[in-house]
């Protein structure tokens, strides 16, 4: 058996280690959490101007068909929607190559006061699934043949 | 505690019936690895999105199961040890800390490598890859625990407490895509409905998860048994001296 010595070494120790450890990646897992319970925004759940002030965001959703403009100086623009809303997005810089219309794209910057979405950091987003690009070919020609007939 | 369990405890036991194990772990992983690693590289696919980015999935995604995987062994050896004072299942559970973390870190760095040719960036405050960065910590913390304590049995309560709490992160890992919107994308393989993914890259895949497996296995019970060894070295002759004046029985 342990001594009564023993013994509060033992509980001093798990009160100086063991529990600020566990406290720790508490603290740092909720931090995590509630930073990112908010981690990105659907252009129909952005909150407006008002309510964001110039605190900077996260826009997620699909670029829209047919809006990616580039322009000349690396200029950008294009639309993200989630299919019910939609906002337009400004970004200077080069776009990650995964970005394209109807893929998935994480903008993060500040809404100006006329609704335009100021990028200053875009990210591709990808969904989990894979497949051999010749596969994904016949499969969207046969959708095409599918359509026509 | 139940009885395969218990004879397991025993150090002579264990050394005995697991040393048979040790050269077909060691070997299945190598062929495994060597195999998995020359169908990733030549014969799958390249993605239609990624392209042949892809193909460090065949690292990624294997190193993040096994370091989930090994806390999660960490956490049960360390009930174990805690509950039933099975002296050889703390042992298995601090031999197994620095793989784990090993892992972690290794899925963190391809995953950032991926990210950057992917996505665009490293690193991200990302749900999923703020959980795994808090289970690297966790598994700083665990191995802490053991270098600092000197007296082994205090550290191994301490460094169990430790594990079995840190638990409560692996389910935070696997469902953070789920739960949050995050840039991570969501489970591939482990899912409702099947992997959605062609066989051509699954396979791969599996072969490679496998011999990290075997990978891991193997060390293990290498660590273990050099453990055992370094304990038994130093009373082997004081034993041996007693079983010479013991009586034959």
């Amino acid at each position: 058996m342990a001594t009564p010595y023993e013994k509060r070494r033992q509980r001093k120790l798990f009160l100086t280690l063991v529990l600020p450890a566990f406290a720790g990646a508490v603290a740092l897992s909720l931090v995590a959490i509630s930073q990112t319970q908010v981690y990105a925004y659907a252009p129909s759940t952005m909150p407006t101007r008002q309510e964001l002030g110039t605190r900077e965001v996260r826009l997620a959703g699909l670029v829209a068909e047919g809006s990616l403009r580039t322009g000349a100086d690396n200029q950008v623009a294009f639309i993200v929607t989630d299919g019910v809303a939609d906002v337009p997005v400004t970004f200077t810089g080069i776009l990650p190559s995964l970005v394209a219309e109807n893929e998935g794209v994480i903008a993060q910057g500040k809404l100006g006061s006329d609704g335009v979405f100021t990028a200053d950091t875009v990210l591709a987003r990808h969904d989990e699934n894979y497949e051999a690009p010749e596969v994904m070919k016949a499969l969207e020609e046969a959708a095409e043949k599918q359509a026509e007939y | 505690m139940p009885n395969a369990l218990e004879k397991l405890a025993n150090p002579e036991v264990f050394t005995r019936r697991t040393r048979p194990l040790i050269l077909p772990f060691g070997a299945a992983a190598a062929v495994l690895l060597l195999l998995g690693s020359v169908i990733a590289l030549f014969f799958s696919p390249p993605d239609f999105r990624q392209g042949e980015s892809v193909r460090i999935m065949y690292v990624h995604v294997p190193a993040a199961w096994m370091a989930l995987q090994t806390y999660a062994m960490i956490a049960v050896a360390s009930l174990v040890g805690f509950v039933w004072k099975h002296r050889l299942a703390d042992i298995a559970a601090r031999e197994a800390a620095t793989m784990g973390l090993a892992f972690a870190v290794l899925a963190i760095i391809t995953g950032g490598l991926w990210g950057k040719v992917t996505w665009g960036v490293f690193w991200d405050w990302d749900p999923r890859m703020t959980s795994v960065l808090v289970l690297v910590f966790l598994y700083l913390g665990y191995i802490a625990i053991w270098q600092v304590i000197e007296n082994e049995f205090t550290a191994a309560r301490a460094a169990a407490i430790l594990a079995m709490l840190g638990a409560v992160n692996l389910p935070i890992i696997k469902f953070s895509v789920d739960w949050w919107d995050s840039l991570h994308q969501k489970a591939t393989v482990i899912r409702e409905g099947g992997p959605s993914m062609p066989a051509s890259m699954l396979t791969p895949l599996l072969i490679m998860a496998l011999g990290y497996t075997c990978l891991f296995v193997f060390f293990l019970l290498m660590r273990i048994h050099t453990v055992l060894a370094k304990k038994k070295a130093p009373q082997r002759k004081a034993s041996s001296a007693r079983l010479e004046e013991a009586p034959a029985s």
